[in-house]
């Protein structure tokens, strides 16, 4: 991995890590409350909110960062394509986390070298940045989950 | 308002990986579903498919392929697609069409030829599409899915990798006798022990395969029934297609997340256990008169939170009524005793009907090999990708 290469998000506008701090990025409806990840511009899907439905109640939201793991597996196998697998295919941990705040459960894979053995159902993790996979441009970075402290 | 209606023929083509159209599988299920209720094809005034989003266009709009292969005849025809409960929503087709007086007599057919490994998403590049996202941002493929709620059961419920293992070695037992299971071999908990990790804590074996296979039900009034000499048919008495309620606070394939339960409560009842509440709610009876229920098995540890969805025990309860026994033929309430995913792996719009074929030939005491016996009342269940719901209640 060269230090030189350009870092761009692997997708567009569902994370931010530029303050430092990495958080999702999605969207929160203005009339009642509820944040969407991925982010939902469509209409507020709380069937019971008193908004427009429109769209026009759904702002921009950076969720907060921390988290406990609801549950976590890893992949032994290359997955098919669209996943963009280095040659040889590297093992990877998924886990599901539940946002202390925003009470929702997010997926995301964890750093690299956290495993399913480091890793238990209730533990504290915060998001940060990672690269998901690399071509001769660039690497293109993800959301990821780590271990707090 | 009695809103039976009545199975008169169920019919499978055998599950395996056999390398030919899926068309082929769907017309002798049909063929064999027909010959089943002592009826032939023009009788048929309504066919209802159970779409595959594989094998091209035809697999789209399989209702009319398969009114085609049969021979058109003019029968009036709908082609559904919702993932795995593609099959129910058929279902529920013709049972709408039955139970509206629109027509007598309805044929339900469902199949596919399934590739081999990994389901991928369709082709192209699609950034807009959950499914195709899922795969690219986190490679999180079914199994990955599957081993987080299997883990899941082991932190909250104690569950152990030598539960799932008996799940499959039920399973497996089951459908030593099914001709139409795709594997007939028996399993034992060596044999999971001994087969690969796939996505910890799931093994192979613990993981169902991908299989070609077609089923098909011929379906009726319950008067169109007895007027051609069935006097007491297997029934379908409930019938659930739901959808969840918000906020939808466990994660299902293939979410990136859950709704938030920030400022709505979550609902009384979660999804799964919402998909049989309803069938039953229809139906008229609850978990407690079941004789057997088909569940979909996509893992062993995937069987196990059914249980609990369908009523047979409470939360946290199902590996006690597993290791009871309860749960095998011979037992109390047998679970997959068709030998389930375990034994058949998915054909996907297949897989619903097929449940309910099993349903019908143990309702009709005719599941030989595998009867439970008595069997009065049985539930298949089911989910489909992005909230489809998918249970049907028989009863004789």
């Amino acid at each position: 991995m060269s230090a030189t290469k350009e870092r761009r998000p692997a997708v567009d506008g569902w994370f931010t890590a530029a303050d430092g701090t990495a958080r999702l990025l999605g969207t929160r409806c203005t009339s009642c409350g509820t944040p969407y990840f991925p982010r939902n511009e469509l209409a507020c899907r709380n069937p019971r909110c008193a908004g427009p439905k429109d769209g026009s109640e759904l702002a921009e939201y950076a969720f907060s960062p921390r988290g406990r793991v609801w549950s976590y597996a890893d992949a032994r196998y290359k997955p098919p394509p669209p996943y963009v697998s280095p040659d040889p295919f590297v093992p990877y941990t998924v886990a599901a986390v539940e946002l202390d705040e925003e009470r929702l459960v997010v997926l995301g894979q964890v750093v690299p070298g956290v495993g399913v053995a480091d890793l238990e159902v209730g533990m504290a993790v915060e998001l940060t940045e990672g690269v998901l996979y690399a071509d001769d441009e660039a690497e293109y970075t993800v959301w990821m989950w780590r271990p707090v402290g | 308002m009695n809103r039976d209606i009545a199975v008169l023929g169920a019919g499978m083509h055998p599950w395996g990986k056999w390398g030919r159209n899926f068309v082929e599988y769907g017309l002798a299920a049909a063929r064999a579903a027909l010959a089943d209720a002592g009826l032939s094809w023009p009788d048929v005034q309504y066919v209802a498919g159970a779409d595959t989003i594989r094998n091209g266009y035809p697999g789209f709009i399989a209702g009319a392929t398969f009114a085609q292969a049969l021979g058109w005849s003019g029968a009036r025809v709908s082609s559904s697609y919702a993932a795995c409960a593609s099959g129910a929503q058929a279902i529920g087709n013709a049972r709408a069409q039955i139970l509206a007086g629109l027509c007598d007599v309805a044929l339900v057919v469902g199949a596919d030829a399934a590739p081999k490994g990994f389901f991928k998403p369709v082709g192209g590049d699609r950034p807009d599409d959950p499914d195709w996202l899922r795969f690219r941002l986190l490679g999180a493929t079914n199994p990955i899915y599957f081993a987080l709620y299997a883990r899941r059961r082991m932190a909250i419920h104690g569950a152990t990798l030598d539960d799932f293992a008996a799940v499959k070695v039920k399973n497996a037992r089951h459908g030593l006798a099914n001709p139409n299971a795709r594997y007939r071999k028996k399993v034992t908990a060596e044999d999971v022990a001994a087969s690969a990790v796939v996505a910890d804590p799931l093994r192979l074996l613990d993981i169902c395969a991908t299989s070609d296979g077609g089923a098909a039900l011929v379906l009726s009034s319950v008067e169109f029934a007895r007027a051609h000499g069935v006097a007491d048919p297997v029934r379908i008495s409930g019938l659930s297609t739901a959808t969840p309620t918000f906020p939808k606070t466990v994660l299902d394939l293939p979410d990136f997340a859950t709704d938030s339960a920030m400022t709505v409560p979550p609902p009384d009842l979660a999804f799964r256990p919402a998909i049989a509440a309803a069938a039953y709610e229809e139906a008229g009876i609850g978990p407690e008169d079941l004789s057997l229920a088909e569940v979909y098995d996509l893992s062993t540890a995937l069987e196990l939170d059914w249980y609990e969805d369908i009523g047979l025990c409470e939360e946290g309860g199902a590996e006690a009524l597993l290791r009871s026994g309860a749960t095998a033929l011979g037992g109390r309430v047998p679970v997959n005793p068709s030998g389930g995913l375990a034994s058949f792996g998915e054909a996907i719009p297949a897989q619903a009907i097929a449940q309910v074929c099993e349903l019908t030939w143990q309702l009709r005491g005719r599941a030989e090999g595998r009867q439970v016996e008595g069997a009065r009342a049985g539930i298949a269940v089911n989910q489909g990708l992005f909230g489809h719901g998918s249970a049907v209640v028989t009863v004789r």
